[in-house]
């Protein structure tokens, strides 16, 4: 079957969306940008695709119970995959000068380290999280474990520098994870009976013929499609947010890197849009380096503010000055739920200003953008949409990082579209 | 710019005039000639020349640092000396050029000034850097205050209010420091010539309005107001110069070319654009590029009108002398009012057959970048052409992200390229 593509490649995160020809999703992909942008957009591809034979094996089966039970398996498989490659890789570190003094006991310790791990992966994918990175997830798992084995012959610091040495050289090769490798030992995993093994073999032998790729984001420039193949994540945005939500009429997205506000015509075509400049102030990168700062994952953040009972008020976005401030609210004994409250409304009164610069915010409005997820941030927002522009109906998608990737695709497909009428 | 840029004869010519400029300043003092530092919009280039008196233009000095790659250094001279990051970057560019020895764009050492002119039209803060360079040098200041086009016109008063500036204090001031009695007929003279090379650069300027057209009237436009924006106008030099740059022109018309760029010419029109505000000097090849790389050929600029509007039908009037330099000094482009700016900006857009408005906004300067935005909304609804906003600064290299213009450049241009396809 013919498919279109959008890659989105962005400062943080790299996504990749899949359509089909009716402009329905098929499969979506993300992976964080590392700084290898070419192998970010090949595994965000990959995962598209993974996801594109899931969502044709859920309509060959109609049975969503054991697709989600054999997609959970599958991805096991992948962890599993991905944390052999990583014990193998941190074995060999310990083979280097460096370690040399400690090498046997250490070796002992990592192994003790990857065994649990891999008896709690099941688990470990299981439990309700803020990423879906396997760094991510390998990173709280090993840590967690070397606090455990970590003693005075081998310290806790020896076992993590092992562990970021090997976990970069496993983030920057492309594993086989594909759905054709892996989804026959995941059904025997779940017990698959006959006809379902059918089913997964018609998805297997099911070709996904890529009729347009668009690349979008950040990192755009990087991809190595030609020139006609990039375009700008703005208007990816807005067709992507036209899409989702086909009454939008401005869109607000804040990414890792930047903040846009975009005005949309009913095609979702955009008409008018305002960025932020230079200066990443007030984006995703300022709540990541908040989370810093506090020794907090980015995606605890959101949830402590909501319990906030006394909104501090922050008068900087700048990331700089924005962390000296968290600083000194800390010494003076306030709360921190109430100061990231007051970091989140910081933040939005920032994208206001935008938005008020690109023509205000009309009826419907759509919000994007990895921060859309954090529900401090949405609260935030809702809160100054009402006291500026009144009733307003919000939208934010539960897949709204994808928004740019969603644009491309659709472009992807429109291109392959006006080509195929030329021809 | 390197040397492998490719040049018009114009371009190379100019260059020459300039250097024979400087090296004319560097002699002034054993060559027994007065210096005069004013500044380009509302400058009274004719009046000096009957004088026999030199201008300096700190404000072109800055921008010729800013292209030769040594403005950051000076503005960090000056901001060692205490001036905060937001004053205006030529100002900082200026006083850093001065604490560093006073040597000039070509290497050479400016003269002292042995008169200060301040015009200050459109722009106050040129008052307050003379106030710094009064600090400097021992020598008479003669303040011309030209009233703000408040109303959008020229009254009888406001010009005779400026007459009788020029009578009672400017003239009496170079009497003073040359020795020498106001000669009405050497200033006539310089007029005639002003006039005659007046309506070559207007010609010159309007030659965009055919497709293609033959000249970048921003990024080119910047060469071919030089002579005449600064101490070439009321020159038989100048008038030789516009003549031959006319004919040039002309001759690309004639064989249906399109304008020169560093790269060579261009050879593709794909977007015609009308620009508001100055360029960024410090990355000026690269920002050119931006527009030439996807197509973008500016067809009008306001700036190229700060130092005289001259396509609206002023000349240089020889019949009367201090009343024609009244209307000058009243009428150059930031000198007018908000609607005057808005009518201009939308006529050209008409008048030369553009895809649209771009402001670039200049950070560090509050005088001209004050309502642009509305400027930008103003123009797009009565065109009904896309406008875009991007920002950057004069001569500050920090404040010129190259990944965040580009970025706005392109989704600019793609998104005019959408409202094509979709009109």
């Amino acid at each position: 079957m013919n498919v279109a593509l959008g890659i989105d490649l962005g400062s943080t995160t790299t996504k990749a969306v899949m359509l089909d020809e009716d402009e329905r999703v098929l499969g979506r992909g993300i992976t964080n940008s590392r700084s290898n942008y070419d192998l970010a957009a090949q595994i965000a591809r990959d995962e598209a695709f993974v996801g594109a034979r899931f969502e044709l094996l859920r309509r060959e089966l109609n049975d969503d119970a054991f697709c989600k039970r054999l997609e959970a398996r599958f991805r096991r498989r992948q962890h599993l995959s991905q944390l052999a490659r990583l014990r193998e890789t941190a074995m060999r570190e310990t083979e280097s000068e460096r370690v040399a003094r400690i090498a046997t006991p250490l070796r002992e310790r990592l192994e003790r380290i990857f065994d649990d791990m891999e008896t709690d992966a099941h688990r470990r994918l299981v439990a309700p999280k803020g990423s879906d990175f396997f760094r991510d997830l390998a990173n709280s798992a090993f840590s967690a474990a070397a606090t455990r084995y970590a003693d005075r012959d081998v310290t806790f610091e020896d076992l993590m520098s092992v562990f970021d040495k090997a976990i970069i050289q496993v983030e920057n090769t492309r594993l086989d994870l594909t759905f054709e490798s892996n989804i026959r030992a995941a059904l025997a995993d779940c017990g698959g009976d006959d006809a379902q093994a059918r089913a997964v073999d018609r998805v297997v032998a099911t070709e996904l013929n890529v009729i347009g790729t668009i690349g979008t984001g950040y990192g755009r420039q990087r991809l190595p499609f030609p020139k006609d193949s990039i375009r700008s994540e703005i208007l990816c945005h807005g067709l992507g947010a036209h899409h989702m939500f086909p009454r939008t009429a401005t869109v607000l997205d804040i990414g890792g890197q930047d903040t846009k506000a975009i005005q949309v015509d009913k095609n979702g075509i955009v008409t008018s849009f305002q960025m932020n400049d230079r200066c990443a102030a007030g984006c995703g990168r300022y709540l990541g380096y908040i989370a810093d700062e506090m020794s907090m994952g980015v995606h605890e953040l959101g949830p402590m503010a909501m319990q906030s009972t006394r909104r501090v008020k922050i008068t900087s976005t700048c990331t700089v000055f924005a962390g000296a401030e968290l600083r000194d609210r800390l010494t003076m004994g306030q709360r921190r739920e109430d100061i990231l409250a007051g970091l989140h409304r910081a933040i939005i009164l920032r994208a206001m200003a935008l938005l008020a610069r690109s023509g205000g915010i009309d009826e419907e409005f759509t919000f994007t953008g990895g921060v859309a997820n954090n529900e401090a941030a949405v609260s935030a927002l809702r809160e100054l949409v009402r006291e500026n522009y009144g009733e307003r109906t919000i939208n934010i998608s539960p897949s709204s990082i994808y928004t740019g990737a969603l644009g491309a695709a659709l472009f992807a497909l429109r291109d392959a579209r006006n080509r195929r009428a030329a021809a | 710019m390197s040397e492998s840029a490719h040049k018009e004869p114009s371009q190379l010519r100019q260059k020459q005039m300039i250097a024979d400029h400087f090296a004319r300043l560097a002699r002034a003092k054993q060559d027994g000639k007065k210096v005069v530092y004013t500044f380009v919009p509302g400058n009274l280039t004719e009046l000096f020349h009957a004088f026999g008196v030199l201008p300096v233009y700190p404000e072109i000095n800055a921008l010729q640092s800013g292209m030769r790659q040594k403005s950051g250094a000076y503005i960090a001279e000056a901001e060692k000396l205490g001036h905060s990051e937001d004053v205006c970057t030529y100002v900082k560019c200026d006083i850093g050029m001065l604490k560093s020895g006073n040597i000039g764009p070509t290497g050479e050492p400016l003269p002292e000034p042995d008169l200060l002119v301040l015009s200050y039209t459109g722009c106050f803060t040129f008052m307050k850097w003379f106030e710094l360079l009064k600090e400097e040098y021992d020598c008479p200041v003669v303040m011309l205050h030209v009233p703000y086009q408040g109303d959008g016109r020229i009254t009888d008063s406001m010009r005779r209010y400026v007459v009788d500036q020029l009578r009672t204090e400017l003239i009496p001031a170079l009497e003073s420091i040359t020795g020498t009695r106001y000669d009405e007929a050497r200033l006539q003279e310089a007029l005639a010539l002003s006039a005659r090379a007046e309506d070559d650069l207007v010609a010159v300027l309007e030659s965009a309005k055919h497709r293609p057209s033959p000249i970048d009237a921003y990024f080119g436009g910047v060469y071919y107001i030089g002579p005449i924006f600064t101490a070439f106008r009321g020159t038989q030099a100048a008038v030789d110069y516009y003549r031959d740059l006319r004919a040039e022109v002309e001759d690309r018309i004639a064989k249906g070319l399109g304008p020169v760029t560093p790269d060579g010419v261009l050879t593709e029109e794909k977007y015609r654009l009308v620009v508001e505000g100055p360029p960024n000097w410090t990355s000026f090849r690269e920002f050119w590029k931006m527009f030439y790389d996807e197509g973008a050929v500016v067809v009008a600029s306001t700036y190229t009108k700060v130092g005289g509007v001259y396509d609206n039908g002023f000349r240089h009037d020889p019949e009367r002398p201090l009343e024609t330099l009244a209307d000058y000094c009243h009428g150059c482009y930031t000198n007018l009012n908000l609607p005057t700016r808005v009518e201009m900006l939308a006529r050209y857009v008409r008048d030369y057959d553009a895809d649209g408005l771009l402001i670039n906004s200049v950070k560090s300067c509050n005088s001209f970048s004050a309502g642009q935005l509305l400027i930008l909304r103003e123009v797009e609804k009565r065109t009904g052409k896309a406008a875009t906003f991007i920002e950057t600064d004069l001569v500050d290299p920090r404040y010129f992200s190259a990944a965040n213009v580009k970025n706005r450049i392109e989704s600019y241009l793609q998104m005019v390229d959408q409202k094509r396809r979709a009109a």
